[in-house]
């Protein structure tokens, strides 16, 4: 063991931790070492890690935080756009059946229009029918009494005129 | 001693590693000489710099591995200090720090073959236990006054029993250093010598060596479970004394 190839003074005799010659030598590198550990670790390495630790949880929580929001945001957007939506709808609806009632009004005012325009039409009609029927009717007369004089003359008779009318008339009637 | 040793044909030298030389040349060890000590230790504090500054220099809100591992014994450590010394103690977390990373990492560079274990020696670990001992005692005294005794007064026991409970724990009191690094220094010192002692056997047994070299494997396989855990047992005890002194938790 290399131990023993590097030094003969090196050789254990009972328990070198017993051999308080090397007591003070021990103990004065001891306290340095401590000493030394104990200022990198109070003024470097235990703030730095504490620190980091901290950054660590603020970062996450923030970030919890933030995607928190972030989701009552998108929510309360959803929210906005479905209210725009039925809004939207409503409104739609109303147009047209503002639009439907309209529509109905000009459509209710140009029947009564044009009924009211049928009827007149018809109205004249009717009077220029009763005109023509009159007409005929009086021509018809006129003709029978006509036809019934002249037959009275051909059959040898003569023939009192009021009489004949008279008579054409009585059979017109009937 | 070599004539003994070709005799036996067996060469085991168990304690060698633990002998304490100077780095240079084979003069006497003062106080101040550079050791094996001085190097093993200097690697360890190496080791922290490494494992817990250049590996979070970059800050990064998303770990590397190396980040990942010193933000791992940060709160374990963390976590250990305020569950059981309260949230009081957490101004001793860095002191509490200090020694888990001292122990741990000069137990773990201990099982690297070749080196040196500083924390096998009592001198070692007797000034590490010393220190919480003075560090609870003087804290409590400071924080609590002549009420840090009521700690040896048993209050919830019979009137009579007091004085001898308060005597014992006293006692239990004091031998706590003792307990406390002789358990540290005890556990890694025979497990080094265990490994040394089997490397011996495997260097004279031929082809048979097989066996003591498995041995070995799994020895240190127990050895780098018993490196974590006493670094563990010798935080938490700290804490644990340490509540005497800050919290108000009752003995």
């Amino acid at each position: 063991m290399a131990t023993e190839a590097t030094a003969e003074a090196g050789k254990a005799v009972g328990m070198p931790q017993l051999d308080f010659s090397t007591w003070p030598n021990q103990i004065f590198w001891l306290l340095v070492t401590l000493v030394v550990i104990y200022l990198v670790l109070s003024k470097v390495a235990l703030p730095r890690i504490g620190a980091v630790l901290a950054d660590r949880k603020s970062t996450i929580t923030n970030d919890l935080a933030a995607a928190e929001e972030l989701k009552q945001k998108a929510v309360a957007a959803e929210k906005a756009y479905n209210d725009a939506l039925a809004n939207a709808r409503t409104e739609a609806a109303k147009i047209i059946a503002a639009a439907k009632a309209e529509i109905q009004k000009d459509l209710d005012a140009a029947t009564a229009k044009a009924d009211a325009e049928i009827s007149a039409k018809a109205a004249e009609s009717e009077k220029s029918i009763a005109a023509i029927r009159d007409g005929a009717a009086a021509a018809v007369a006129e003709v029978a009494r006509d036809t019934a004089a002249e037959l009275v003359a051909a059959l040898g008779g003569s023939a009192d005129a009021a009489a004949v009318g008279a008579a054409v008339t009585e059979r017109l009637k009937g | 001693m070599a004539t003994e040793e070709h005799g036996s044909g067996l060469q085991i030298h168990p304690m060698d590693q633990f002998v304490v030389k100077p780095l240079f040349g084979d003069g006497p060890v003062e106080w101040y000489t550079p050791t094996n000590v001085t190097l093993w230790m200097g690697i360890a504090i190496l080791a922290v710099v490494a494992l817990l500054v250049l590996s979070t220099r970059r800050r990064a809100i998303v770990p590397s591995r190396g980040q990942s591992v010193a933000e791992l014994f940060y709160g374990f450590i963390h976590k250990m200090v305020e569950d059981v010394t309260g949230h009081e103690g957490l101004k001793y977390f860095p002191y509490v720090m200090t020694l888990f990373m001292f122990v741990f990492l000069s137990n773990m560079l201990g099982l690297i073959p070749m080196s040196f274990t500083t924390t096998s020696h009592i001198a070692v670990t007797a000034v590490l236990a010393l220190l919480v001992f003075l560090t609870v005692t003087l804290v409590g005294f400071y924080r609590k006054g002549i009420g840090f005794l009521a700690m040896f007064w048993v209050s919830s026991a019979p009137l009579a029993l007091r004085p001898v409970l308060a005597l014992i724990e006293l006692i239990s009191y004091f031998v706590r250093p003792v307990s406390h690094s002789i358990r540290l220094g005890g556990n890694l010192m025979a497990g080094h010598a265990v490994i040394k002692v089997f490397a011996g056997f495997a260097g004279v047994m031929g082809v048979a060596s097989i066996v003591p070299i498995a041995g070995i494997a799994a020895i240190y396989g127990l050895e780098i479970l018993v490196a974590a855990v006493q670094a563990y047992v010798f935080t938490i005890l700290t804490c644990v004394y340490l509540r005497d002194a800050v919290g108000d938790a009752h003995h």
